[in-house]
Parts: structure tokens; sequence; C-alpha cells
């Protein structure tokens, strides 16, 4: 847990990320709250398409047109309001204060250059580095992050190297510089599992030397429970439920996390079959009236449909925005669930 | 590596051979022959042609002429020009210095200015430039060439007098300049034929240059660089533009056969003494040993550019390279 006492690293406030085609608005990231306090890691955790790498991308200014960060969001990081700044400035913040890994380690590296010539090109681009400098910090940290023979790798090509090791060439690369907050976006979706373990142990091991924050995104509640202290879930947009990392798999609030805890294998689990959420993510274009969950919902009642439930308070550092927090009696009677969910997924 | 080439270099020498065979006879099954070209007068007595056409061989059958033309062929013997009265070898060591100049600079305008199109484009996507840009390469990537070499010859050589109108260099003047004086003259007669050359390929280089780019620029790599730091503008001439020069490169082994075709028009309208020009004279002249060694020598470029856009793409792409 953090003290309420110290300031947070990075404080993100009603941020809503829009992507306007033609009339119709698709609200990918909206409304989204949440600090990053410094030196923790935060999870955060979603089905593909619920707006997590969008809301990743906006932290940076990375979101290209037809998308738009909507004017009342507000990012603050060390202090500084990231949406005000000019492109310079933004950019001198890239890579060096806040990086950014993905989870494609194949495609995310450019085929046509070495990795070292990759990794030395952020000191480059935010250093006052010679060539020769740059070279050798990028040999330096592609040793750091585990990379065998690192001098004879740094002169090899993104194809030349594994998976894994182009996963480590890529956290080299944002490490450079000693940022203050890593994005993690899906850092070990397209590994191997035994490499997935080692990347996330690397990423703790430097957290741990470098003192950094780091926003860790994954559709991968295994790998939350492994790394993150605080946990934020996201649906349709928005911030669904957010609790410490120990509450959240003790006692979820919000039904859409109970869904995903159900969905996920455990140790000692006896059931024949893992249990689905029905139906799929509603389109951003059309977020659903009321609650966006209701209708994949076992409790969903008249409330739900018809009114958005605010983020109610649950627990010490534990919101849930689910209209159960008002009326915690009907959580042991879902009803209607099947029929309603078979009748909107069709 | 070394197989590779030893391959391609197979394949070159059998497509030349193929060429060169069609051609052979194409030209001999076509009616007329050199000796009636040049001796075709009701006062020439029939028995002088006849003695012509039994010295030249012409009264053999065709197969008999086929072989003792491919024998002559590998022996880098291209036969005997009739209308030039000089060995073919000659006449085609004046043209193609000429032609191979023309082409150079027409490559490097077409190229540079293509790819320089492309990025300008690429980097305006969606705006008024963009649109303009791409308005106006599409009128000269649907303009024919001789029509194109007609209009700049029209408007810059005789309605603006900026540009000579024809030939390599001054005829009267040229014996008379200094060294500098005589590039300056040929630099001077070669910008309108080049540019005709230049701007028919670079308007389709410039399309091709831009999907390419805008292509590349929805990779994962180019999100990383821009997480980086990196500025726009390296982002798209160093990340974006290194890989997106790889089609481009495919374009430039087809362009060869483009700028050849071209330049048959391009030479004949501003009078180039290349091998445009030659060819278009021996057909007219039944010059069978001239025109066969023309489509040879366009042949062993085609095949010479394919080659060298090969090479080009291990330079740009390590991962050909390595295979």
């Amino acid at each position: 847990m953090t003290s309420p006492a110290s300031a947070p690293l990075l404080t993100v406030r009603d941020l809503s990320t829009w992507f306007h085609a033609g009339r119709s608005v698709a609200r990918a990231v909206d409304g989204v709250s949440f600090d990053v306090m410094p030196h923790e890691t935060v999870g955060l955790v979603g089905e593909s398409g619920c707006g997590k790498s969008v809301t990743s991308l906006s932290i940076l200014r990375l979101i290209e047109r037809p998308g738009r960060i909507e004017p009342g969001s507000r990012i603050e990081f060390e202090g500084r309001d990231l949406l005000s700044l000019d492109d310079r400035a933004i950019r001198a913040i890239r890579g060096n204060r806040i990086s950014m890994i993905f989870q494609e380690p194949m495609t995310s590296l450019n085929p046509v250059f070495t990795v070292g010539d990759q990794v030395a090109e952020v000191a480059r681009v935010h250093g006052t580095d010679s060539r020769r400098e740059a070279w050798d910090r990028a040999v330096e940290m592609l040793q750091q992050v585990g990379v065998p023979a690192p001098a004879e790798r740094a002169r090899e090509y993104p194809h030349q190297l594994s998976g894994g090791l182009r996963q480590r060439a890529m956290i080299a690369m944002a490490l450079m510089m000693h940022p203050a907050l890593l994005i993690a976006d899906e850092p070990t979706t397209a590994l191997d599992v035994t490499i997935q373990a080692q990347i996330l142990e690397l990423l703790a091991e430097l957290q741990e030397r470098v003192g950094m924050s780091i926003l860790l995104i994954t559709h991968d509640l295994g790998v939350i429970a492994e790394s993150a202290s605080r946990v934020l879930v996201m649906y349709a947009g928005q911030i669904v439920e957010e609790a410490p990392v120990r509450t959240l798999f003790a006692a979820a609030h919000h039904p859409y996390t109970e869904g995903l805890l159900n969905a996920m294998p455990r140790m000692g689990d006896r059931r024949e079959r893992l249990t689905v959420i029905p139906g799929t993510v509603p389109s951003p274009t059309e977020w659903p009236a009321g609650c966006r969950f209701h209708d994949r919902c076992a409790y969903a009642w008249d409330r739900c449909r018809a009114e958005a439930p605010p983020l109610y308070q649950i627990g010490t550092g534990h919101v849930s925005r689910c209209h159960l927090a008002a009326e915690p009696a009907r959580r042991r009677s879902p009803h209607g669930a099947l029929a309603g969910g078979a009748a909107t997924s069709s | 590596m070394l197989r590779l080439l030893l391959r391609r270099a197979a394949h070159g020498i059998l497509i030349v051979w193929l060429v060169a065979t069609a051609t052979f006879f194409l030209l001999h099954l076509a009616p007329g022959d050199p000796i009636a070209a040049s001796l075709d007068s009701p006062l020439t007595p029939p028995a002088v042609r006849a003695h012509y056409r039994h010295v030249y061989g012409l009264d053999q059958p065709l197969s008999v002429q086929y072989g003792r033309w491919l024998a002559m062929m590998t022996h880098g013997d291209f036969g005997f020009s009739f209308p030039h009265r000089r060995p073919v070898s000659a006449v085609i060591a004046s043209a193609l210095p000429n032609t191979l100049l023309l082409m150079g600079v027409a490559l490097v305008l077409a190229f540079a200015a293509g790819i320089a199109l492309g990025l300008i484009q690429a980097r305006h996507r969606g705006r008024p430039l963009d649109w303009s840009l791409a308005l106006g390469s599409l009128f000269f990537y649907s303009m024919p060439d001789f029509w194109l070499a007609l209009m700049l010859l029209f408007l810059f050589a005789f309605v603006w007098r900026l540009f000579p109108v024809t030939g390599m260099f001054d005829p009267v003047m040229y014996p008379y300049y200094g060294f500098w004086q005589r590039i300056g003259d040929r630099l001077w007669h070669l910008v309108l034929p080049a540019c005709t050359l230049a701007l028919l390929s670079a308007a389709a280089i410039a399309r091709f240059q831009r999907a390419a780019l805008l292509d590349v620029s929805g990779e994962d790599f180019v999100l990383t660089a821009r997480a980086k730091g990196v500025s726009e503008r390296r982002v798209l001439t160093h990340h974006i533009l290194r890989n997106a020069l790889l089609p481009v490169i495919t374009l430039f082994g087809l362009a060869l056969p483009v700028l050849l075709g071209g330049s048959v028009f391009v030479e004949k309208v501003f009078s180039w003494p290349g091998m445009g020009l030659l060819t278009v004279e021996a057909i007219g002249t039944r010059d069978y040993p001239l025109l066969t060694a023309a489509v040879v020598i366009a042949s062993v470029l085609v095949i010479a550019g394919s080659f060298i856009a090969d090479a080009l793409y291990a330079v740009v792409d390590p991962r050909v390279r390595l295979e």
C-alpha cells in the first residue's frame, strides 16, 4: 500500500480519448482517473478493446488522428501537465522520464537496424552522447537486462534474436535513461510461459535497482498477481474497480472482476470447465446506457439499465463502479442472467 | 551466395538467347530485307540484287542463317551494318554511351524526385499539399512519353527558348569551347530529354513511395520509435523510409525497361544520337544485324537492372542478406 502522504508520480484525471470518424464517435477511453505512486507497480487489466492500451498511449500523447484526447482530461507527471506541453517538451519526456514496452517484441523492433543502434538511439536522442558513448552504453544496458554476449548481440538484427532476447532488448531500450515510469503494455503476452516468468522477474529486479514505477497493462490476472501491488480493472472505457492486489483476489466487488477471476484457472481447481462471461465487450461507438456491463451481468436489475453507477467506496483503497455497493442484498439473488446474456449476445 | 549468382547469370543468358532468337525470326519473317531497302530501285538489275543477296548469305535457308548468326553472336561478333557500312559493334559503341548517360541521369533524377515527393506527400497525408501533388503525378503518370517530349520541346525550346531543340551539343560552337564550357553545353542539352524521361518515372515512383511509406507508418516499430522520443521528421526519414524503400527498389528493376522503351521516343524527338534513335532507324532500313544487336543489348540492360535491384535489396534489408 502507498502512504497517502507521498505525492503521486502520475495523476490521470477524467481522461477521455475518443476516436472521431464522421458522425460516429468511439469513446475508447471515457473518464478514467487513477494515480501511480513512486516505486509502485500498478496493474491495469481488462479484455481486449476495453481501452487499456489507448489509456497508456494517451499518457505519452501517442494517440494519432482520428483519435483525440478530449478537453477536460488531465495528466500530470512529476508535477507537470503533460497535455499542455509542446511537441518538443513531450518528446523530451518520451523514452526518457516515461518509457514504454510493447506486446510484440517481434514487430516492435525495426527490422533494418541493428539492436545496438536501436538501443543507442535513445541515448543519442535524449543525451549529448557521442555515437561511440551511446553504443557503449547500449551494450552495457543489454548486459544489465541479461542479454548474453551483449557486444555481439548489439551488432545483430532483430530477426537474429529469440523472442525473449528481443523483449530484453526492448526493456534495455526503455530503461536506457532510467525513467521514473515504465509503461509495460502486455510485455509477456507473446512469450512462452517460462520466458514470461523470466521477463517479469527481470522487470521486478530492475524496478528495485532503478527505483521506477511500473504501469503494467495486461489481460492476464496471473501476471498481475505476481507483480502488481494495486490493480485497476477496466471495462468499456472506464475503470470499474480499483483495489490492492490481495483485496482484489480475496474479495472482488464488481461482477466483471468476479467474472475475470472465475475465468482464470487456479492451482487445486476441481472445476471441469472455467466459467466464461457471457457476451462480448460492446462497441465503443455505442456503450450501453446505465451500467455498461449490465447486459452481461448476472445480477443486473432495473436500476443498472437506467442509472450509470458512480465509483462506490468499498474499503480502504477499494472502489467499485457497481450498484451492488448500495444494495448488497441483491448479490444473493442473481436472476435472468443467462436469458439476458443470450438475448444480447446473439 | 555464389551459387545464387551463378544461377541468376545462367537465367540471364537463357533469357537473352530467347529474346535474340525471337527477334531474329520475327525480323526475317517480316517482308523486305536489307538489300531490298538499300538497292530498291527499278534501275538496279535483278542480277545485282541476287549477287548481293548471295554475298551476304541472305539466299540461304533461314535455319542456316540462324546457325551462322548464333555462332557469330557467341563470339561477340554482331555482324556488319549495311546502311552504316561499319561493323555493328562500332555503330553501337558510338551510340550506347549516349543512351547510358541519358538513362543514368534520368534514373537518378527520377528516383531522387520520386522518393522526395513520396516523403512530402506522406508527411502531409490527407492535406491539400498531398492531394495536389497526387493530382500532379497522376497527370504525368498518365501522359504518353512522346507527347510529353513534344510538349516540353515546344514550350521550353520553342516558345521560351530556354533549352536547345535537339542534339547532344552545339553543332557549330562546340569545337571552339573550353573543357568546362563543353561540359556545360552537354548538360544544357541533356536537360530536356532527361527531364522528359525522369518526369514519367518520377510520377510512378512518387505514387509507390507514398503508398509504401503510409503502409510502413502503421507498423509497431514506428510506435516504438515515437515512444522513444524520436522526432516525427526522423521517424519518417529514418525508421519508416528505410523500410519503405524495399518496394521502390523493385520498381528500379522495372523502371529500366520502361526508360529504355521511353528513350526510343525521346531520342527520336530530341534527335539524341543513342540506341533508341539507332533502333528506330534500323527498323526503317531493315538493318537486321544492328536491330538484333540493339534488342540483345536492351535485354542485357534490363536483366542487369533486376540484378542491381536484387543487390540493393540486400543492402537495405539485412533479412535478405543472410538467405
